[in-house]
């Protein structure tokens, strides 16, 4: 119970900070912030990397593969995309 | 890697993110901030392969090999006009990955150490059925931004089955808490839920769909946050809950910009008047077409140019055109401004991007609320494929099914010159009296073209 209620502190907290940053973005990079938080919530790939490399069962295995694979194209994809159109933005002043 | 130094490389990791968002807030730090977030991504990955945990790496290798070159390709490829598409799809990834994660913990609960039971379970299916939803609904609300589903069912039955799959799936994850054994449950829950996704997102369409993609955005966070639950792991609690804040906002900002909750969005309802209300004839003999040699004249003089684009620019793909026409007003020394609705187009920011893409420099997209006390000073304003945003009535009648909504106070301007291939109305289904103004004049063509002719005849003065 412990274990939890600290996870859920963490989820709180990390909210409030979200709030408190994501207000203060101009309206101007809304696209670019919607593909680059989009990446970052590709860190899921953290536990696809687990279950596709535990070893320990072949479904979980498979189920990770496909985890991977899709949390990969987010991340690689969406860091990309987002460099891609913020370096427009900062082409000109 | 000891556990230690893995959790300490995982902060290090959520640091990285929070100070990359925090790099957003300008166009001059934006660059940086998302090359944080990316080496934030980097550590975490490769502090987790350094976990003991892991025996074989062929897989992950397979696996990652395989999404970096489908991420690659579609990054570099995409067009700018498609980046709505592009967003939806990877939310869709993003939650879609998230239940896969779920499902193999599922199936393997041995392995995840140091979670209660109870934790684990609640959280595989809060995790699951986010993570499904976010999947189908996405694909939905791609297919739907590809053009290739038109399909937008409404009404009653509608809400009827998406609540009872809702609930169905949610009864399904009971069950699995209280009987993980039971994996058929687990894949009923994600069943049903993606029913639930697909039946949510499906009857919106058209102008309402920035509010759907912010949504996901959101939803794509959180169960990213719920697998975090899933493996006790605080980087994915972190970062989830900053995606899941930051769709959160853009969902909000985007519902008080069409003066519409989320609630009527999601039913695709428009309001009671909005299919009743007269059309045709309020036009009739009271609007004034003019022709780009006339038009042309109106810019002989302005000082002051206010271009207001809507979603036909995006579809006439002109933001280049409108670059170019804006090079030659400013030779000719006007200034000329951009006025960017926050629903313009089909995904928050969508505008800017397009403009920004036309190297319009950022310092002249002006938000409505800056701008709509500046039409008073403003020559001409020109609107481009932008309608309802643009409706007087929406701040005029209280008797209008979009009163209420915050508009561009473009009526305000000397002359209001509206690109247009035709008098259709626009999403919100109403005529636009700001077309029968006595200072609005009508240029009947596609966006690209209308300022193609325009710049020629300009450029003849």
């Amino acid at each position: 119970m412990e274990a939890f209620l600290i996870s859920v502190t963490v989820f709180v907290l990390a909210v409030f900070v979200g709030f408190e940053i994501i207000t203060k973005i101009p309206s101007t990079l809304h696209t670019p912030l919607m593909s680059g938080s989009n990446a970052i919530s590709g860190i899921t790939i953290v536990g696809a990397v687990v279950a596709a490399g535990a070893g320990e069962n072949e479904v979980a295995k498979y189920l990770g593969l496909g985890a991977v694979v899709l949390a990969t194209v987010n991340v690689v994809g969406g860091f990309l995309i987002t460099n891609r159109m913020l370096a427009m933005f900062r082409r000109k002043k | 890697m000891g556990p230690n130094l893995i959790n300490a490389a995982y902060l290090l990791a959520a640091i990285l993110f929070i100070l990359g968002l925090k790099g957003l807030t300008s166009p001059r730090t934006a660059v940086r901030g998302n090359l944080l977030g990316a080496t934030g991504m980097l550590l975490a990955i490769v502090a987790t392969l350094a976990d003991r945990q892991i025996v074989s790496y062929e897989t992950i290798a397979v696996g990652i090999a395989i999404g970096t070159v489908i991420g690659v390709i579609w990054a570099v490829k995409v067009q700018m006009t498609a980046m709505p598409q592009l967003v939806a799809a990877f939310n869709g990834f993003g939650g879609g990955a998230s239940a896969l994660v779920a499902g193999a913990a599922a199936f393997m609960p041995g392995t995840v150490e140091g979670v209660p039971e109870i934790q684990l379970q609640t959280s595989i299916t809060l995790s699951g059925f986010i993570g499904s939803a976010t999947l189908s609904g996405s694909l939905i609300a791609w297919a739907k931004l590809q053009g290739i589903l038109r399909w937008q069912p409404r009404g009653l039955g509608l809400q009827l089955l998406s609540n009872g799959s809702a609930l169905a799936a949610l009864g399904m994850g009971v069950g699995y808490v209280l009987d993980p054994e039971a994996l058929w449950l687990f894949c009923a829950l994600c069943a049903g839920a993606a029913v639930y996704g697909i039946l949510l997102t499906v009857a919106v369409g058209g102008a309402d769909m920035p509010v759907i993609i912010a949504l996901l955005n959101s939803c794509s966070g959180l169960a990213a946050a719920a697998t975090g639950f899933v493996l006790g792991n605080n980087v994915l609690i972190i970062a989830g809950s900053l995606v899941g804040a930051s769709g959160f906002i853009l969902t909000q900002i985007m519902c008080k910009a069409m003066n519409r909750s989320l609630w009527d969005v999601l039913r695709g309802d428009l309001g009671e008047a909005a299919a009743s209300s007269p059309q045709g004839d309020v036009y009739a003999g009271r609007t004034k077409s003019t022709s780009p040699e006339e038009a042309a004249l109106l810019f002989e003089t302005a000082r002051i140019v206010t271009v207001v684009p809507g979603y036909g620019m995006a579809v006439a793909q002109a933001q280049h055109a409108v670059r170019d026409f804006a090079n030659l007003l400013e030779a000719r020394g006007a200034e000329v401004r951009y006025a960017i609705h926050p629903v313009a187009g089909r995904m928050p920011g969508h505008m800017n991007v397009l403009l920004a893409e036309a190297d319009v420099p950022y310092g002249r997209l002006y938000d409505m609320d800056t701008i709509n006390p500046l039409f008073a000073e403003t020559d001409v304003a020109i609107i481009l494929g932008a309608n309802d945003v643009v409706n007087p009535s929406a701040r005029d009648e209280p008797g209008s099914p979009i009163y209420g909504m915050p508009i561009l106070d473009v009526d305000k301007s000397q002359v209001v010159l509206v690109v247009k291939r035709s008098l259709s109305p626009g999403f919100a289904g109403i005529p636009n009296l700001l077309f029968t103004r006595d200072n609005t004049l009508m240029l009947f063509s596609d966006a690209k073209k209308a300022l193609q002719d325009l710049s020629r005849e300009v450029r003849e003065l």
